[in-house]
């Protein structure tokens, strides 16, 4: 798939976006309705998708096209919507790529069960929330995580981590940045219990 | 061909992650926003990449919010919350702590508190942030949360904050409406009948007026300053250091007075005490007194009174009568 049109075509949605739908309630509702699937979803393209290095690609192209959608009229039954859209997605990369055996979605067809996916509301569930949460931040690589730390625990400023880590500001950005979309990829997309009775 | 060129989705992942780790740590200025600004209105997949990307660390946030040394010590009036008691020892772990569930439904990250003290109390408030306040006298203050900002309310009476800062979520207190944004800051505020006063202890802060009298809406200050606002106008003065220190002598149990009349120094010990003084002589007024009492200690004022001055005093019900 070829990207220039693509990031045109985005760049004009986005200067006249909200023909129906305001932009903040386009926002509010994705954050609200669609983010929450991102475990199920993320479960649902590891299954169906043999080729692992893609899926975060394929994510990012289901919420574009949600979004995108989103900004028309706001679906109905969202888990629905972003569950059919991903589904489309592999079928139209089995056809036009050829790079996957059609076997490789023939599954496609059990996705309803995995789509229903409850966002986690108990206290109970929170240990393992905070064990996940944790687990994840020791996943980083040391000095991303103590950078994390610094910034956000103690509130230090880009110069001051600088300092007191002996690394250069331009590093303490990176790190922090590897870090934030680490812990967000975890906090979203692989949260325990997200499957009811799994 | 580079990788970048054929996965742009990452890519704008990546760069969502770049624009908050920036935003977070600074420094952060309006160019930094426009050049966001601009970079958002690039393509959808950024901003669908950013509203991702903030969303999901808004929510590690919230955890990290709920991290709680502070709760559990005998020094803070913040509530209990007992239902999670038992995970608060893993949360010490610092950074991620239960009770963040059904983030999605949670419009902000505690429910709106209050906290007060009576004529003569002191109360010393850590917030889940790690934010501490110390309040004076006869105060109100009410917090609220969000995940965006932290705000508090001084509604009535006097409060020493000290901020602990987060560029991502700015620290913003409510006086007199007046605007105290925390820059990473100490800084002591006092709400008296409207008249708003912002001492600035140590970092930065800066004070946004709402009112459309006064021409200068917003100025930063930087420690020594001292800011007097009300609905028409916003002065700021320096204030020596010693001065500075002197005006928490409340947070050590004292009133410090220095070149003060003693008709002021009533009004103040009358903050404290519910046995007020008035002084019904006109000349005792304005004698000028300088000492360190106790705030609670009405006795010791008048004995200033009438040993220094050579004042006569007299106790009624509730007043203490200073008279020549």
């Amino acid at each position: 798939m070829t990207t220039g049109p693509d990031t045109r075509r985005d760049g004009a949605d986005a200067r006249h976006r909200g023909a129906s739908v305001g932009s903040s309630d386009v926002k509010q509702w994705f954050i609200r309705e669609v983010l929450p699937l991102e475990a199920a979803l993320m479960q649902f393209f590891q299954r169906n998708w043999r080729n692992q290095s893609d899926i975060y690609d394929l994510r990012q192209e289901v919420y574009l096209r949600v979004y995108r959608a989103a900004q028309d009229e706001l679906p109905e039954r969202p888990k629905q919507f972003v569950f059919a859209t991903a589904r489309n997605l592999l079928v139209d990369r089995v056809r036009h790529e050829q790079v996957v055996p059609i076997e490789a979605v023939a599954d496609l067809e059990a996705l309803e069960a995995t789509s229903d996916a409850p966002w986690p509301d108990q206290v109970a569930e929170a240990r393992d929330e905070l064990r996940h949460l944790q687990a994840a931040l020791d996943r980083l690589p040391p000095q991303a995580r103590q950078v994390v730390v610094l910034a956000r625990i103690e509130g230090l400023s880009r110069k001051e981590i600088a300092d007191r880590m002996g690394i250069a500001e331009t590093t303490v950005a990176n790190y922090l940045a590897r870090g934030i979309q680490t812990l967000v990829d975890i906090a979203l997309g692989e949260t325990p219990n997200t499957r009811r009775g799994s | 061909m580079t990788e970048q060129a054929l996965v742009p989705a990452a890519d704008a992942t990546e760069q969502a992650a770049q624009w908050l780790a920036r935003r977070m740590i600074g420094p952060w200025t309006e160019a930094d926003q426009a050049e966001l600004d601009q970079w958002l209105g690039e393509s959808l997949a950024n901003e669908v990449a950013f509203v991702r990307m903030e969303a999901g660390w808004d929510r590690t946030e919230r955890l990290s919010a709920l991290r709680d040394p502070g709760f559990g010590s005998q020094r803070s009036a913040a509530p209990a919350r007992p239902r999670y008691w038992g995970v608060r020892a893993a949360a010490a772990l610092f950074l991620l702590s239960a009770a963040g569930i059904g983030w999605a439904l949670l419009p902000s990250t505690s429910k709106p508190e209050s906290f007060s003290t009576p004529v003569g109390g002191h109360k010393a408030i850590t917030l889940t942030d790690g934010t501490q306040i110390e309040l004076n006298t006869n105060t109100l203050i009410r917090t609220e949360f969000r995940s965006s900002r932290r705000q508090v309310a001084l509604i009535k009476g006097e409060a020493y904050f000290q901020v602990r800062h987060d560029a991502n979520r700015p620290f913003v207190v409510l006086a007199a409406g007046h605007r105290v944004i925390d820059l990473g800051t100490k800084f002591l505020v006092r709400n008296d009948a409207g008249q708003l006063r912002v001492s600035l202890i140590e970092g930065k802060a800066e004070l946004q007026s709402a009112s459309q009298d006064i021409q200068q809406h917003s100025v930063v200050l930087t420690p020594g300053d001292v800011a007097v606002a009300s609905a028409s106008s916003l002065n700021v003065a320096r204030m020596p250091n010693k001065e500075l220190h002197d005006e928490l002598g409340w947070r050590r149990g004292v009133i410090v007075f220095s070149h003060t009349t003693l008709a002021q120094a009533a009004a103040e010990f009358n903050r404290y005490n519910e046995t007020k003084i008035v002084i019904a002589d006109e000349a005792a007024r304005d004698r000028v007194i300088g000492a360190t009492l106790p705030a609670h200690d009405v006795e010791a004022f008048a004995d200033v009174a009438r040993e220094i001055f050579g004042l006569k005093i007299q106790k009624r019900d509730g007043e203490i009568v200073i008279t020549r």
